[in-house]
C-alpha cells in the first residue's frame, strides 16, 4: 500500500514538474564592465506595423562618465505586453553598442520601450524609446498619405521625391504637427479633406479629395494622422482609467 | 493490515448497514454527482471573464449602452458556408465596442477597424485557433504544439491573402512577400498553384547560360558561385555554399558547354582612342541607365533602379567585346531582355563600354586561380548542375529543366504539424518552421539542396506571411467569396510598330492595356491624349514633363521612319472610346473665356499648387509643367481629364474636383492657349 502511494506520489510529482512552465532567469549574461549613461544610437521613432519587426534595428550605446563608449556592459530591453526583442539583452560590443530587432505588439498605437543598464554602484539607468505601430486602418492611411498628401505636407525631400512644401505660398501643416491638428475635430479634418481648404476658410491650395477618396479612405487617413501626431492626440470625451 | 480492514468494514456498516441509511447515502451521492455539471458550468473560465467585463463597464458613463449590447452565456458565430463555429465572442465581449478603445486589458479590447465584421467571417478565418473551444488554453493553445494555434499578430496579413489575390493597400507585408516569391525566383523550383488553377510566375528572369563564355570568364563564374553577394549586394542569386572543387567543376562545365554567338567575340577595334571617363559618365546619366541599374556608392548605399542587374563591379564580369556587342544590341544575346535596344552610335558604345569596364573591384578575383579544366571536372560539373537544379532557373544546353525540383508549396499554409520535423529547441508551430526554413535552409540537414538567401528579418516575415496564406481554405472557398487578382495581360501590339516597341522594351517602363511596368505613365489612351507633332518631337528628343523626376524617358536615336511608324500606331490604336478626339478645337477660344479660365486656374481651383504655367511665378512641382500644354495635349482630353481624371487614367493622383462642364470648358480654353513660353508671354 505504502509502495503504491509512493509510486503515485512520484508519478504526480513528475506530472506537476513536467506541466509547470518555469520561466528561466531573465538573463544569463554577466557584465564585464559598467557604464554611467545610456544613449540612443538609432532605431527610435520608427513607424512600423502591429506585430511586425521594425525596419531598422534599435541600437543603444552605453557610455561612462566621460561619455566614452563602454564595452561589455549589460543592456536589457523591455516593453509593454506583446513587444518582443531579439535579443532581449546583450553585452555592448567594441563600440559600446547593443543592437536588437524589435517586433511591436498586436495593437496599433505608441509603444514606450525601455533599455536598462546598471552602473558600477548597481544603480539602474534607463532609456525610453518610442515607436509607433500602425494597425490595418492606419496602414491604409499611411499609404494614402504617401500617395496623395506627403508631397506637400511633408517638408522633407528625398532623392527619389522632391517635396513641394517650399513651393507653396501658404504652408501646409505637417501631419506630425500635433499642436495644430490635435485642436481640430475629426469632423473638421474630414471637411477639409473632402471639400478642400476653403471649407474651413483656409487656403485654396489644398484641393478637395472628397470625390477621389472614399469615406473609409478619409477615416483611415485621419486615424493615421492622429496616431503619428506629436504631441500625441487624445480623443475628446471621458477617459476611464483602467483597473 | 488487519486494523485497516476492520476500519473499512465498520465504515461500510455505518453507511450501508441499514437499508434506510443506505438509501439516504446513495441519494446523496446521486445528488452530488448531478451537481457536478452545473457547478463546472458556474465556475467556468468564460463566466469569470463575463463577470469581469460587467464590473469593468459598471462605472462608465456608457454603462447602459454597453450593458444592452452584452449577452450572457456562450456566444457563437456559426457560418456553415465557411465552416466557421466560433465562440471567441463569449470572452471577447467588447469586440464591437469602439468606446472601449482605451481599455488595454484583454479579452475586453475592441477589434481594430478593418473592412470586415466578425459576423461576416468569424474569428478563426483570420486568427486561426480553435473556434469552438470555450477555455483560453484550448482556444489559443499558444503553449502547446497544437494543430491550429493562434496565428501570431506579425503574420495576420497572411489571412487576408486566402481570399484576396490582388495586392491590398492595407497589407503591405503580404504584398511584399508575394513579390519576393516571384522576384527571388522561389517559384522556379517550388510550384505554387492558386485556387483558380494558375501557378505563380517568377519575375526575376535569370539569364540563359548557353553562351556564357562570350560574356564572362571562368574565374568570375567561380567567384560568383562561391558568393554572389560579394559581387553585387543586391544579387537575387542565392548562395549554394559550394565547396571550392564543386565551384571549380561547375565553372568548368558551364564554360565548356557554352556556344559562341557571332559578333560577341569580335575584338574591340583598336583604332579608337582610350575613352574619356567623364564623357562616359555623362552618357550613362543622359541615357538614364540609373532608372533600371543600381550602383553602390562609396558610402555603401545602393543607388538606382532594380529592373536590371547592379553594375558596381560590372568590369570584373563582362568581357569588353561582349559589353560592346550587348550595348550595340542586347537582343542578339538575349531576345527577351528587359533592356531596350538603344541604337547607340559606335562612338557612344565604346564610350559607355569603357566607362562600365572601369567599374571593377581589384579584390573580387584576386585570389581566384584556376588551372585548365580536365574532362573529369567537366563531367562532375554537369552532374552537380543537374543535382543542384541549376536548370530550374537558367537555360543550360544539354540539361533539361527539372519538373517539380523542390516540394510543391500549394498547400503549405495548412501543412500538418505531424508531417514536420522540427529542430531541437524550436517552437512547434508552422510559422516558426517556415521562417526558420527560409532563414537557414541547411540547418535542417547539411545534405539539403536549398540554397542560403540573404534576406533581412522583415523579408523573411513577409515571405512567411505569403506562404501561410496558401491554406486549404484558400483553395476550398466558394468562388463568390474570393477576390481574384487582375488576370495577367499578354497584350501584344501588332505589326512593325509592335516589333519596334518590343525592340525598345517600352513595356519595361510603360503599361499598355494591363501589361507593363509602372515606372512611366500608362499609354493605353495616349493617342487620345497628345497631339501628333508633340509626340513626334518627343520621340526624337524626349524632354522632361516633370522637373522633379529622376527617372526619365531616354533618347533612343530613333530614325525618322521609326518615329513615324510609332506615332502612327499610337495615334490610331491607343484611343479611348469615351470621347471624340476632334470634338474640341486646338485653338481659337474667345479671349473672355480664356481669361475666365485663368481666374479659375489661379483662384477657385488653385492649380498652381501642383502645376507651373508661368515659370516666373508658379512653383508647383507635383504635376507636369503646363507651359506648353496647349501644343502637347488634345483639347477634348483636357476637358474630360478635368471632369474625371481617374476614369481617364486609373490611379492618377490628380484629385477629382467634381467640375461642372462650364468651368472645365473655360479651363480647357485657358490651357490650350499655353503653346510654349514665347506665346504664353505674348498673351499677357
Amino acid at each position: 500500500m505504502t509502495r503504491h502511494l509512493r509510486t503515485l506520489f512520484a508519478v504526480s510529482a513528475i506530472l506537476v514538474t513536467g506541466c509547470t512552465h518555469k520561466p528561466g532567469p531573465a538573463s544569463t549574461l554577466k557584465p564585464t564592465a559598467f557604464g554611467a549613461a545610456l544613449v540612443e544610437s538609432s532605431g527610435g521613432k520608427q513607424i512600423g506595423a502591429t506585430g511586425m519587426t521594425l525596419a531598422q534595428p534599435m541600437v543603444v550605446q552605453v557610455n561612462d562618465e566621460q561619455a566614452t563608449a563602454v564595452t561589455g556592459a549589460l543592456v536589457e530591453f523591455s516593453g509593454p505586453a506583446g513587444v518582443s526583442f531579439d535579443p532581449a539583452s546583450g553585452l555592448t560590443d567594441s563600440s559600446g553598442q547593443v543592437t536588437t530587432n524589435v517586433a511591436l505588439g498586436g495593437m496599433a498605437g505608441r509603444y514606450q520601450l525601455t533599455a536598462h543598464t546598471i552602473t558600477k554602484a548597481q544603480k539602474p539607468v534607463e532609456l525610453k524609446i518610442e515607436e509607433i505601430a500602425l494597425g490595418y486602418q492606419q496602414q491604409v492611411g499611411f499609404r494614402l498619405d504617401d500617395k496623395y498628401c506627403s508631397r506637400c505636407h511633408n517638408p522633407e525631400s528625398s532623392a527619389e521625391r522632391v517635396s513641394n512644401y517650399d513651393n507653396l505660398e501658404v504652408k501646409p501643416h505637417p501631419f506630425t504637427e500635433g499642436d495644430t491638428l490635435n485642436k481640430m475635430s475629426d469632423a473638421e479634418l474630414t471637411a477639409i479633406i473632402s471639400h478642400g481648404g476653403p471649407a474651413l476658410n483656409k487656403s485654396a491650395l489644398m484641393p478637395p479629395y472628397g470625390y477621389t477618396l472614399s469615406k473609409s479612405d478619409i477615416e483611415a487617413l485621419i486615424a493615421y494622422i492622429r496616431l503619428i501626431s506629436d504631441p500625441p492626440y487624445h480623443a475628446a470625451g471621458t477617459v476611464y482609467a483602467e483597473k | 493490515m488487519r486494523s485497516s480492514k476492520n476500519a473499512l468494514s465498520s465504515l461500510w456498516q455505518t453507511l450501508f448497514g441499514h437499508p434506510v441509511r443506505a438509501f439516504g447515502v446513495v441519494s446523496l451521492l446521486l445528488l452530488i454527482s448531478l451537481a457536478i455539471a452545473p457547478a463546472k458550468n458556474h465556475f467556468s473560465e468564460w463566466r469569470h471573464y463575463q463577470k469581469q467585463y460587467l464590473s469593468l463597464i459598471r462605472t462608465r458613463e456608457d454603462a447602459v449602452t454597453l450593458q444592452r449590447h452584452f449577452h450572457d452565456g456562450i456566444q457563437q458565430i456559426w457560418l456553415p458556408q465557411l465552416g466557421v463555429v466560433d465562440r471567441c465572442t463569449t470572452c471577447h465581449v467588447g469586440l464591437k465596442e469602439a468606446s472601449l478603445g482605451y481599455v488595454s486589458a484583454q479579452p475586453f479590447r475592441p477589434h481594430p477597424v478593418i473592412p470586415h465584421t466578425s459576423d461576416q467571417f468569424g474569428c478563426v478565418m483570420c486568427h486561426r485557433g480553435q473556434g469552438a473551444a470555450t477555455t483560453v488554453e484550448e482556444a489559443h493553445s499558444s503553449t502547446l504544439a497544437w494543430e491550429q494555434p493562434i496565428l501570431p499578430a506579425r503574420y495576420v496579413q497572411s489571412s487576408c491573402g486566402q481570399c484576396h489575390r490582388a495586392a491590398l493597400m492595407g497589407t503591405p507585408q503580404l504584398n511584399r512577400g508575394r513579390n519576393l516569391l516571384s522576384r527571388y525566383g522561389c517559384v522556379h523550383c517550388h510550384t505554387i498553384k492558386l485556387a483558380d488553377g494558375t501557378a505563380i510566375k517568377p519575375t526575376d528572369d535569370p539569364p540563359s547560360l548557353e553562351h556564357i563564355a562570350d560574356k564572362t570568364t571562368r574565374e568570375w563564374i567561380y567567384a560568383w558561385l562561391k558568393d554572389p553577394q560579394a559581387y553585387a549586394v543586391t544579387a537575387t542569386m542565392p548562395n549554394f555554399k559550394l565547396s571550392d572543387p564543386d565551384a571549380r567543376d561547375i565553372s568548368a562545365f558551364l564554360i565548356s558547354n557554352s556556344t559562341p554567338i557571332a559578333g560577341d567575340t569580335e575584338p574591340v577595334s583598336k583604332e579608337q582612342k582610350a575613352p574619356d571617363p567623364a564623357a562616359g559618365a555623362s552618357l550613362y546619366g543622359e541615357s538614364f541607365c540609373a532608372s533600371c541599374h543600381a550602383v553602390q556608392n562609396a558610402a555603401g548605399n545602393v543607388v538606382g533602379g532594380d529592373v536590371g542587374p547592379e553594375l558596381t563591379r560590372i568590369g570584373n564580369k563582362a568581357k569588353p567585346e561582349w559589353l560592346q556587342a550587348w550595348l550595340r544590341n542586347p537582343r542578339i544575346y538575349d531576345p527577351g531582355t528587359a533592356m531596350p535596344h538603344y541604337r547607340f552610335t559606335d562612338q557612344q558604345v565604346s564610350l559607355l563600354a569603357g566607362f562600365l569596364g572601369n567599374k571593377t573591384d581589384s579584390d573580387l578575383l584576386a585570389n581566384v586561380h584556376l588551372d585548365a579544366a580536365t574532362p573529369e571536372q567537366i563531367t562532375h560539373g554537369k552532374l552537380l548542375v543537374t543535382e543542384y537544379g541549376c536548370a530550374s532557373c537558367h537555360q543550360i544546353s544539354g540539361v533539361k529543366k527539372p519538373d517539380n525540383f523542390a516540394p510543391e508549396l500549394t498547400h503549405i499554409g495548412s501543412k500538418a504539424l505531424t508531417q514536420i520535423i522540427f529542430l531541437p529547441g524550436m517552437q512547434h508551430t508552422l510559422p516558426d518552421y517556415i521562417s526558420a526554413k527560409i532563414r537557414q535552409p541547411r540547418s535542417f540537414g547539411a545534405a539539403l539542396k536549398m540554397p542560403q538567401y540573404t534576406f533581412v528579418p522583415a523579408q523573411i516575415d513577409a515571405l512567411t506571411a505569403a506562404l501561410l496564406a496558401l491554406t486549404d481554405r484558400a483553395h476550398d472557398l466558394p468562388l463568390s467569396l474570393t477576390v481574384p487578382a487582375q488576370p495577367p495581360s499578354n497584350y501584344q501590339p501588332a505589326g512593325k510598330a509592335g516589333q519596334l516597341m518590343a525592340d525598345l522594351a517600352c513595356f519595361s517602363c510603360h503599361a499598355i492595356n494591363g501589361r507593363g511596368g509602372d515606372m512611366a505613365p500608362d499609354l493605353t489612351w495616349e493617342g487620345s491624349s497628345v497631339q501628333r507633332p508633340w509626340l513626334q518631337a518627343f520621340l526624337k528628343n524626349p524632354g522632361t514633363l516633370r522637373p522633379a523626376l529622376i527617372r526619365r524617358m531616354p533618347r533612343f536615336n530613333l530614325s525618322d521612319s521609326d518615329i513615324t511608324e510609332l506615332t502612327d500606331y499610337i495615334m490610331t490604336v491607343y484611343q479611348t472610346p469615351a470621347f471624340d478626339r476632334d470634338s474640341m478645337p486646338a485653338s481659337g477660344y474667345p479671349p473672355a473665356q480664356v481669361e475666365q479660365g485663368r481666374q479659375l486656374f489661379y483662384s477657385k481651383y488653385a492649380c498652381q499648387s501642383c502645376h507651373i504655367i508661368d515659370t516666373k511665378v508658379d512653383k508647383g512641382y507635383i504635376g507636369p509643367t503646363l507651359t506648353q500644354v496647349g501644343s502637347r495635349l488634345n483639347a477634348a482630353w483636357i476637358f474630360h481629364w478635368l471632369k474625371d481624371p481617374q476614369t481617364m487614367r486609373p490611379g492618377t493622383i490628380e484629385p477629382n474636383r467634381n467640375m461642372n462642364d462650364e468651368d472645365a470648358r473655360m479651363l480647357t480654353a485657358f490651357l490650350m492657349t499655353q503653346k510654349g513660353s514665347g506665346k504664353a508671354e505674348a498673351k499677357k
